[in-house]
């Protein structure tokens, strides 16, 4: 029992080190010495960590409690936006129109900042909205679904027709985040030069650390009294009733957990990739998230990073190569995932090692007609 | 063209009776034409235009051509065919407001022209331009006159907006009531202007336009609003057009089909494939390629979702979100697919002439023949769907199947074999919407994605397995977005309708028609 607990925690480690230390690659060589790894690589890497973040987040809500989201994108986008905002106020002066007002606010001839806006010069105030806006969003509607006992499709239904909603609000330009273009054109974080080396390598550190931190929280998580009762939720949600538990708080905080990981990744996505746009919300968006977990293997946390960097990889080589191929790739890749191997990339190494005891498996209700 | 034959001709025949005055037109309306005072010269363009009668209007366009002449003792007369003019004689020069002048004059007398059409497009062009009083008694003959109904509208309204400029208060009076009653949004200026700078000396008058203002007012909100409603039904019978087969795999068998948008995306591009086999091999029968589509549609797309059926989902009853995901992958696949076979870019989907215009009703409500084709054609559909599941065999089976699959089974229902074509059958009823869609809006790869949260939003509010729900979710998510887009705007509308639509749905989990059931799920 306790053998493949420490194998994992030594690979996790050693993949940790391995990462961490390519952005000392990155600073130590000079691009020419056949070490270096290029800033491209860097940022790369980076986006995938949050991609990977995100993944964590949507399999701790899908593979463990069996709510399937499918507008996790939307907290990615609000974490996101929350941190770009404080980046369009470190702008300053410095934007097309040389006034304190980002630039889409001069364009729209708005003469002072919108209440909203107010204290987002501060780093750690927006810091703080992006951990609130999604988690206080993620309670709220998640209180109102889980006590109306919406589950299974119709939650994933409402929960995309919500981010959908987000997503064309935040495509007009009156809503104040910078309509269709949303936010770019990025300079400074704390007084730093956005693009220097050694800030990539910060912010990449950065996500690492919120990486490795949010799979050892959610490790803790799922082996604890709580995590049963989450995969009670899933396998079981009545009988779990009948034993007098109350599902609601259960379901609740790990949904705003969820999304509160979600903020957190897409807060350390902006700045790396330097752009935050409504399109991020997108239902295409929710679903590639859904993805990823379901290609590493939904209900491992291991799988939906692992999941995350396959599919984002994949997805890096296939557009730069076959570029109109991606989408049938992408489309085969849903459709051969959930027929063949439901339990993803890990599930196939699983299978391998111990045959699927049939014993073992909770039986499975009826769906009821 | 036919000016200068009709013109030639004209001047043949003057020119045997060398270069007299013109027959039929007094000398005395003419003579200020051959003077210098340019008022005179306006006023008698304008009388000779309010005579309206063939040698009138001869002058007028004599007097356009540059052919007309003055004598030295100011006799007027039309030069001969090669510009032959008298001794002595001068060719009277037109300036730009004369021009303008003769111009407004001819097409007045159109009024009195024997075809309708071209009574019909001077009636409208006189009400375009600024009313002239001196068009007034020209106005009232051609209503005198006038047979056909739509003229008649026009040229009461042109009387009564000509009037306003009459001397005589008593029809002033007369004509702003007239306005109240005849005119639309169109006139509103007009009226206002009496009662805005003191324009009008005439109590009567005022009070009679403010009366007229306020009548023309109520009746443009009752437009409005009746306009918004047909708008709303419109936009609802199209929701239902395309939830209507997702009402049937979803609501029906429980499939989430999202590949639900691209078998409607399919209908809109076998409609254009029909149109262009139409375009090239029977361009006669253009107008009929609809007819033709529409089978096709409903082939083409129960075919694709019989084969989606068959291959992926059919693994994948009882586990809904995996179905929900392949089927995602199934959509993005079409999509690549007809990006592929027909190009990114939007094909272009013609209304048949049929199609276009629209009805005019309420005085400027228009109703556009395509909408009103939609919305008809949405009654037929989900009458025959209905027909279908509750009047046949195989809807008997379908039923059977859904309601208890197991004793269907038993009883010796092929349940794989009703899977597949209830199936089918959804699908094919997304190709018909398709085919409504392509009528309406751009035919894209991406047609399909605008539609899909929509169609899940009309089934999931109306109740699943309820096609009356689905009726009712359709047309009143139609009319609440259209009521409230006035209000709001059309982007926050649709948020609104969405937040709705989540509420609703903590509220009444089930829809707005719940089946009654003792299951705790």
């Amino acid at each position: 029992m306790t053998k493949p607990t420490t194998f994992r925690t030594a690979l996790i480690t050693a993949l940790a080190l391995l990462a961490a230390l390519l952005p000392v690659l990155h600073l130590a060589f000079p691009p020419e010495h056949a070490l270096h790894v290029s800033g491209y690589t860097l940022a790369l890497v980076g986006k995938f960590m949050c991609y990977a973040l995100a993944a964590l987040a949507l399999d701790l809500v899908w593979g463990y409690t069996g709510i399937l989201s499918l507008g996790h994108a939307l907290f990615f986008a609000l974490g996101a936006y929350a941190h770009g905002m404080y980046l369009m106020r470190a702008i300053g002066r410095d934007g097309v129109h040389g006034s304190v007002l980002p630039d889409f606010m001069v364009f729209l001839d708005w003469q002072e900042l919108p209440w909203f806006w107010a204290m987002t010069d501060s780093f750690w105030y927006c810091m703080a909205l992006a951990v609130l806006v999604p988690g206080v969003l993620a309670f709220v509607f998640g209180y109102f679904a889980f006590r109306s006992r919406i589950k299974g499709v119709y939650f994933s239904i409402i929960t995309q027709a919500l981010a959908y909603a987000c997503m064309l609000l935040f495509f007009r330009n009156d809503t104040g985040f910078g309509g269709n273009n949303g936010f770019t054109d990025f300079r400074r974080i704390l007084g730093h030069d956005i693009t220097a080396p050694s800030i990539r390598a910060a912010l990449y550190l950065a996500t690492l650390a919120f990486l490795v931190g949010a799979l050892c929280l959610c490790r803790w998580l799922v082996a604890s009294r709580l995590g049963r009762i989450l995969q009670g939720v899933r396998d079981a949600e009545p009988r779990l009733m009948f034993l007098g538990y109350d599902p609601l708080w259960f379901k609740l905080f790990v949904w705003t957990l969820s999304a509160v990981l979600c903020g957190i990744a897409g807060a350390l996505y902006v700045p790396q990739v330097g752009i935050v746009n409504p399109s991020e919300m997108s239902p295409a968006n929710s679903i590639e998230m859904v993805i990823w977990v379901a290609v590493g293997g939904r209900g491992t946390l291991l799988g939906a990073i692992l999941g995350a960097f396959t599919v984002n990889g994949l997805k890096s080589w296939f557009t730069a190569a076959f570029p109109d191929l991606w989408l049938f790739a992408l489309g085969l890749l849903f459709i051969l995932v959930t027929l063949l191997m439901p339990k993803g990339l890990l599930g196939l190494r699983l299978r391998r090692r111990r045959p699927p005891p049939a014993a073992q498996e909770p039986a499975r209700l009826e769906e009821a007609a | 063209m036919m000016v200068h034959a009709l013109r030639a001709l004209l001047l043949w025949l003057a020119a045997g009776a060398v270069l007299a005055a013109p027959a039929g037109v007094a000398p005395a309306l003419l003579q200020p034409l051959a003077g210098d005072d340019p008022d005179a010269r306006v006023a008698a363009v304008a009388a000779l235009g309010a005579l309206a009668t063939p040698q009138a209007a001869t002058v007028l366009r004599a007097l356009q051509d540059d052919a007309l002449y003055a004598t030295a003792d100011d006799q007027v007369g039309i030069a001969g065919a090669n510009g032959e003019l008298p001794e002595g004689a001068e060719t009277i020069v037109v300036n730009n407001r004369l021009r303008t002048a003769i111009a407004a004059a001819l097409s007045g007398m159109d009024l009195m022209a024997p075809q309708a059409a071209r009574r019909l497009a001077a009636a409208r062009a006189m009400l375009d331009a600024e009313p002239d009083p001196a068009q007034l008694p020209l106005a009232r003959r051609a209503l005198a006159a006038e047979t056909d109904d739509e003229v008649r509208a026009l040229l009461a309204l042109l009387v009564a907006r000509t009037g306003l400029g009459a001397e005589d208060p008593a029809q002033r009076r007369l004509a702003t009531q007239q306005l109240g009653e005849l005119g639309g949004a169109a006139q509103r200026p007009l009226l206002q202007a009496l009662l805005d700078n003191g324009a009008e000396p005439d109590e009567e008058v005022r009070v009679a336009a403010a009366q007229a203002l306020a009548a023309l007012d109520s009746r443009q909100r009752r437009a409005d609003l009746a306009g918004h409603l047909f708008q709303g039904l419109s936009l609802g019978s199209v929701l239902l057009l395309a939830a209507l087969g997702l009402a049937i795999t979803f609501g029906l068998m429980g499939v989430i089909n999202m590949a639900h948008g691209e078998l409607l995306m399919i209908g809109a591009y076998t409609t254009w494939l029909v149109q262009t086999l139409f375009r090239r091999y029977l361009p006669d029968a253009l107008d009929l390629y609809l007819l033709a589509a529409l089978p096709a549609a409903f082939a083409v797309a129960a075919l694709a979702g019989m084969a989606i059926e068959r291959t992926v989902i059919r693994w994948l009853y009882g586990r809904p979100l995996e179905t929900l995901l392949a089927t995602w992958g199934i959509s993005l696949m079409l999509m690549q697919g007809v990006r592929t076979l027909f190009g990114a870019q939007n094909v272009e989907v013609a209304n048949p002439a049929w199609m276009s215009g629209g009805l005019t009703v309420l005085g400027s409500l228009v109703l556009p023949y395509n909408r009103i084709a939609i919305i008809v054609f949405a009654v037929l559909v989900t009458a025959a769907v209905w027909l279908l599941l509750n009047a046949t065999r195989l809807g008997l089976f379908v039923r059977a199947v859904m309601q208890n699959r197991r004793m269907a089974d038993c009883v010796g229902v092929r349940t794989g074999r009703i899977d597949m074509l209830t199936f089918g059958l959804g699908s094919g009823i997304a190709g018909l919407g398709g085919v409504a869609l392509s009528q309406l809006g751009n035919v894209g790869p991406d047609l399909g994605q605008a539609y899909i949260i929509d169609s899940f939003m009309v089934v999931v509010l109306g109740g699943v397995g309820q096609l009356a729900g689905t009726v009712i979710a359709a047309l009143g998510l139609g009319e609440l977005n259209k009521l409230l887009e006035p209000l709001a705007g059309a982007v926050l509308a649709k948020i609104g309708i969405l937040i709705f639509i989540v509420v609703f749905i903590q509220l009444r989990p089930q829809g707005l028609f719940a089946l009654k059931g003792r299951s705790v799920e």
